[in-house]
């Protein structure tokens, strides 16, 4: 069964549940009316705060996540949830686990929460789920969570332009803080230290306190506070709400807002690029001039990077006319 | 087109046990199908509204309580007032074959897979009816 985009676009604005989820799906499968009706739902998007979760798996982003939304819709805000998970390289499924941990906001209807497989092979992870919030911000959503595991490039990719980062760690494995320091230290606003009823909390804060002393000089003089959860029982969760709502407030103070937005956008942009040039110059090596190069290449007539520079000129040369 | 096939595996009502399920869901993400499981004691109505926000293209429901003939019916019965009728509803657990005639012939059921089924038996039905 198809929509019509037009028809769908107008069931999403209505605040239609199913158009929203079956939006989400085309643009999981690559529909190309999917972006049409993206088209059209653009100027209402670029409302929704949104915050990113990243972190080790297990860590307890999913019951975060939970507990988030019911602090903001106890405030009269929407949220809309975002679940990231891997999918299987071999065998293309995944088994999307999240909503068993975010199962008291079920029966919200001002809640809509979306698993998503990674699915990987198409490279366009981060693509679709900068569809999916903004569809979610279209839909009018004040606030999208984006969980996602901390493990990948790709993942941090999605959530390092979110406009509140928020890396989720938890005391115990020693080598966590570790794991941490490669690569996420960098792109957190909120560091959150969950399953703080756990022993060896007080170390594992003090452990990042000391990391984030050290680290470079965020971005508008904003120093990242640690703030320590129990998830499960909702303990240090409105301090986590506020200091998201400080970020917020102090993105928008420094004139740091507009640069986050900018970086978003450039990110957004450069993955649909990404994906776009990709897949025309995969056809230009199927016909003539690109099958002729490749030939060349394997009879070691051209370098590889050179046939390449051959390939975006032919690109270039042929969007000219 | 990359198209997926979407299940949402479900637990309504007060069973306590989720291993068969998840044995399931593993074989289905096996064959390459993206699972979402729903976690134990849900009421129909959200997981009928669960489904629909994740727009799967089927609803498992597991079930060992009993209770089959109440909430299997009755979730049918939510998918077609939200429009969602659609969607292959298949169920699995402790079923007697004459409820399950029942289900298939009155309530929309597509296929009851009784205690013991192959989980290949499951994978082959899904692949097979979302040609
Ligand atoms: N002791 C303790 N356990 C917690 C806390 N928060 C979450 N958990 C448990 O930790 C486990 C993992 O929680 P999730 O919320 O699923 O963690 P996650 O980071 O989303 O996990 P993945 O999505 O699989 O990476 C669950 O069994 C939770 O009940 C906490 O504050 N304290
Ligand atoms: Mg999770």
């Amino acid at each position: 069964m198809r929509d019509a985009p037009k028809d769908l676009y107008e069931r999403v604005l209505k605040g239609d549940r199913r158009a929203a989820a079956r939006l989400i799906t085309m643009v999981e499968n690559g529909d190309r009316d999917a972006r049409e009706v993206l088209r059209m739902l653009h100027s209402r998007t670029g409302r929704a705060h949104i915050v990113g979760l990243t972190g080790s798996p297990g860590s307890g982003k999913s019951t975060l996540a939970c507990r988030l939304a019911q602090g903001y819709r106890a405030a009269g805000k929407t949220v809309g949830v975002i679940c990231v998970d891997p999918t299987s390289p071999f065998t293309g499924g995944a088994l999307l686990g999240d909503r068993v941990r975010m199962q008291e906001l079920a029966g919200d209807p001002e809640v809509f929460i979306r698993s998503m497989g990674s699915r990987g092979a198409l490279g366009g992870l981060s693509v679709a789920t900068n569809d999916v919030i903004n569809i979610l911000d279209a839909f009018g959503k004040d606030l999208v969570i984006v969980e996602t595991v901390g493990a990948g490039q790709v993942e941090i990719e999605i959530v390092k332009y979110a406009h509140t980062c928020c890396v989720v760690t938890m005391p115990g494995a020693g080598d966590e803080i570790q794991a941490i320091k490669a690569g996420i230290l960098e792109i957190g606003d909120v560091f959150v230290v969950n399953k703080a009823d756990r022993e060896g909390a007080q170390r594992t804060l003090a452990d990042l306190e000391m990391m984030l002393e050290t680290r470079p000089g965020g971005p508008g003089d904003w120093k990242p506070p640690v703030v320590a959860t129990v998830a499960l029982e909702g303990e240090g969760v409105d301090e986590l709400e506020r200091a998201i709502e400080r970020h917020s407030a102090h993105l928008l103070e420094s004139g740091m807002m507009a640069e986050k937005t900018e970086q978003r956008m450039k990110a957004e942009l450069l993955g649909i690029l990404d994906l776009m040039v990709s897949r025309e110059a995969g056809r230009a090596l199927e016909e003539g001039e690109g099958k002729e190069l490749v030939r060349r290449m394997a009879e070691r007539q051209i370098d590889p990077h050179s046939a390449a520079e051959e390939v975006v000129k032919y690109l270039l040369k042929r969007a000219g006319n | 087109m990359d198209r997926k096939i979407r299940v949402f595996l479900c637990k309504p009502g007060l069973d306590g046990h989720d291993r068969g399920v998840l044995i399931v869901g593993q074989a289905l993400r096996d064959a390459g199908m993206e699972v979402i499981y729903s976690g134990l004691k849900q009421t129909s109505e959200n997981l009928v509204e669960a489904a629909i926000q994740e727009d799967v293209d089927v609803l498992g429901i597991s079930l060992l309580s009993g209770a089959h003939m109440a909430l299997i019916p009755r979730i049918t019965e939510l998918l077609v007032e939200r429009g969602a009728e659609d969607m292959l509803v298949i169920a699995g657990g402790v079923i007697p074959p004459d409820d399950a005639e029942v289900l298939v012939r009155e309530h929309g059921v597509a296929r009851i897979f009784g205690p013991g089924t192959n989980t290949s038996d499951i994978v082959d039905f899904l692949a097979e009816r979302l040609k």
